[in-house]
């Protein structure tokens, strides 16, 4: 017990996202050992470790996946503790994921879909004609055509429209911070460069923290990184700033993981 | 058009209203040569449909019963109230409609519809028509659409129901075809004459107010070659303990290089037994396009056939079925090949939920002439949970090696991970789980004139809400 909880509850504000000694099991096996983890508002933390550390795993949890079982920690989001909260309620909060594989949904268009989640985070419906302004201006920067607003979620797009389609809601819902689980696996080069464009001018115009999973630097060029972790085996095995990022993509990850 | 979106909370009570009936306007109950012959009296006959009426109660009684689908057993016919005597004669006027019938419709916005977006409309309260009106420049361009009853006294018409009556399906089809045969009473004669196109549709409201009675309207609709017409047919009931039936039949005619429409919003209450029967019969060059929704009812056995006899013939049929708690429905299509180069598209989409049985069953049949037909059935089933049910029944027997056919069936729950990845955009596990049914639906709803389309989401709104937890 803190000798004066009061003070404990302050620090916790202080921190727009805290983790604390996280423990998940999917089925059975735990996946993640006690992670602590703390993203200031407006900051960008990367998460970087091998296939299978844990990464997604996290992000998952984070936002509330019924996959997985929070066997012990908490977690806070804006100083409420929502460890117990449901999916669609850390959402409201500002919660939002990008998913590594983007679900399809057929016989709901994107627009139809997006303005109804819209409503949902913000409460308000907002008139169609405003919508739609909004929705291409994202799409245009995002070199998306037009059309993709009238098919149905996600059906039949390519793995590089699918990620675009996660940063377009991105910009749509505007949340307080958004977990980018492999946003940049599988895309090339200039499809990169379009995601971290969306991506930028959501931190641009919102100001919103990121944590940013990735094994590659090409879509933290245009962000300044304020922390990097590095999971390994469901635990953090080292934590800096920016520059960690470099060394491991030099080094890899032998120094963290004890392993080879 | 920006489509609707949001689950409304519709109020049940829409449907569930209903009015005390006068028991001195029931016929007797239970199904005797007497009472077929009161029947006959009631609605002055002509001597062949008197002696076909008891010859199709012979047929009925001879025939077994049912035996290879949901169970029936709680259906007992002999209870079943066939005929309601009505208060007033058909009108074409709405305004002499008896006050509580007219208020029924009201409430069902039959006459704002008529008023918006329909060419013509007939109601059918329990036994009769009550009102029937067709728009005058449909009238004069030589549409008829009138009831049966009158239809058979015309001069003009009555060969040609005499003709086609009961033709396409026979009293000796199956038990219940028999029982229409013998006690059929109201529904709706249309005729279409050649090359004209009726480019609003035609609507029917069926409604079922007694208690314990039965429905067998009849529906006759011939289109002349080149013809087009939209025809829609909507029902509803409200809930009673005892058991209701309906046992209607449509017959329709398509004229060479003629295009007919049927579609149906079928919302019966959970205590009807719908043992439903309807044929099309698609000459040279004709369409037959059948898009159907079932929601209610406590049974149903609906599988429309379209007879495709020449060359060029197309069949077409949407459907979707949705059974909820208590509900067993047993629906599909037939279609059979019966002239060369004919083609037949099927899609279905069946959801069960809260321990609904749902099942589709087709029938393809190409026969040895129909060699250059093509053929396509598809079929997707929802289950909503562990405890529903579905089932997919295809049929196919072809006769030729000269002909292109395909099937495909796919069976499937919502996954956790789709549900996740819809709340964490902020909806509710239940908006989550009704966007996706919706969206499962969507492909039917797009061939629904739009009204129908936005209470059929209203349906499935309905259906969902509580459905967690």
């Amino acid at each position: 017990m803190p000798l004066f909880p009061m003070y404990e509850r302050i620090d916790i504000m202080s921190e727009l996202l805290k983790i604390e000694g996280l423990s998940a099991s999917a089925e059975d096996t735990e996946i993640l050992h006690g992670v602590t983890l703390g993203v200031g508002e407006g900051e960008t933390h990367v998460i970087m470790g091998h296939n299978g550390a844990g990464k997604s795993t996290l992000g998952s949890v984070i936002m509330g996946s019924p996959e997985y079982r929070i066997t012990d920690g908490r977690i806070f989001f804006g100083g409420e503790d929502i460890t117990e909260l449901s999916t669609d309620k850390r959402a409201k909060l500002g919660l939002f994921i990008s998913f590594q594989n983007p679900i399809e949904i057929p016989g709901i268009t994107l627009a139809e879909f997006l303005r109804n989640a819209l409503e949902e985070v913000t409460g308000k419906r907002m008139k169609l004609w405003d919508f739609k302004k909004k929705l291409y201006a994202a799409m245009e920067l995002l070199e998306m055509d037009k059309s993709y607003a009238d098919r149905d979620l996600n059906v039949g797009f390519s793995g590089g429209e699918k990620k675009k389609s996660e940063i377009l809601q991105l910009l749509i819902l505007e949340p307080k911070l958004a977990i980018l689980d492999e946003t940049d696996s599988g895309l090339d080069v200039d499809a990169v460069k379009t995601v971290s464009k969306g991506i930028e001018e959501y931190k641009k115009r919102t100001g919103g923290a990121l944590i940013v999973i990735t094994h590659n630097t090409k879509i933290l060029e245009a962000l300044t990184v304020d922390r990097t972790h590095i999971l390994s085996a469901g635990k953090i095995a080292a934590e800096g700033g920016a520059e960690l990022v470099d060394e491991v993509i030099e080094n890899g990850f032998e120094r963290f993981s004890g392993k080879e | 058009m920006e489509k609707k979106t949001q689950v409304i909370e519709v109020d049940r009570s829409r449907y569930d209203f209903r009015y005390e009936e006068d028991e001195s306007e029931y016929l007797e109950s239970g199904l005797t040569p007497e009472i077929v012959k009161a029947i006959s009296e009631e609605k002055n006959d002509p001597e062949w449909m008197r002696e076909f009426r008891l010859r199709s109660l012979e047929t009925y009684l001879r025939t077994p019963m049912v035996n290879w689908g949901p169970e029936i057993s709680g259906l007992d016919v002999d209870k079943i109230v066939t005929y309601i005597r009505q208060k007033s004669r058909m009108n074409t006027d709405w305004n002499e409609v008896p006050e509580d019938i007219k208020e029924t419709f009201e409430k069902l916005g039959i006459p704002q519809a008529e008023r918006e977006s329909l060419a013509g409309v007939g109601a059918q309260y329990d036994s009769e028509l009550v009102y029937h009106n067709v728009r005058e420049e449909v009238a004069q361009s030589g549409v008829v659409y009138t009831d049966l009853e009158s239809a058979m006294h015309d001069p003009v018409y009555a060969e040609i129901i005499k003709k086609h009556f009961m033709k396409l399906v026979p009293p000796t089809d199956h038990k219940f075809a028999a029982l229409h045969g013998a006690v059929w009473s109201g529904g709706s004669f249309v005729y279409v004459p050649k090359t004209v196109h009726l480019e609003i549709p035609l609507q029917s409201y069926f409604r079922l107010n007694a208690k314990g009675a039965g429905q067998f309207e009849h529906t006759l609709i011939i289109l002349e070659e080149g013809a087009y017409l939209h025809f829609i047919e909507g029902c509803s009931a409200p809930k009673y303990y005892e058991a209701a039936l309906h046992a209607g039949c449509v017959e329709l005619y398509v004229g060479k290089g003629a295009k007919l429409r049927y579609s149906t919003i079928e919302n019966w209450s959970k205590n009807m037994y719908n043992l439903n029967t309807k044929r099309a019969l698609v000459e040279e060059g004709g369409t037959i396009e059948w898009v159907s929704g079932s929601f209610g009812s406590h049974v149903s056995y609906l599988y429309p056939m379209s007879i495709l006899n020449g060359r060029n013939a197309r069949a077409e049929f949407t459907g979707i079925t949705f059974a909820g708690e208590g509900q067993n429905l047993d629906t599909g299509a037939k279609i059979i090949h019966n002239a060369p180069d004919t083609s037949s598209y099927m899609s279905t989409k069946s959801i069960s939920k809260s321990g609904g049985v749902s099942t589709f069953r087709s029938a393809v049949v190409v026969k040895e002439n129909a060699h250059g037909s093509k053929s396509s059935v598809n079929c997707e089933s929802l289950m909503l949970d562990r405890i529903s049910r579905s089932d997919t029944v295809p049929v196919m027997d072809i006769r030729t090696k000269h002909c292109d056919i395909g099937h495909e069936a796919k069976i499937g729950r919502i996954s956790d991970e789709t549900v996740f990845y819809l709340m964490s955009r902020g909806l509710s596990e239940e908006q989550a789980r009704a966007m996706i049914v919706r969206g499962f639906a969507d492909n039917v709803s797009k061939e629904l004139p739009l009204e129908y389309a936005v209470e059929m989401n209203n349906l499935i709104g309905l259906e969902m809400n509580g459905s967690i937890g």
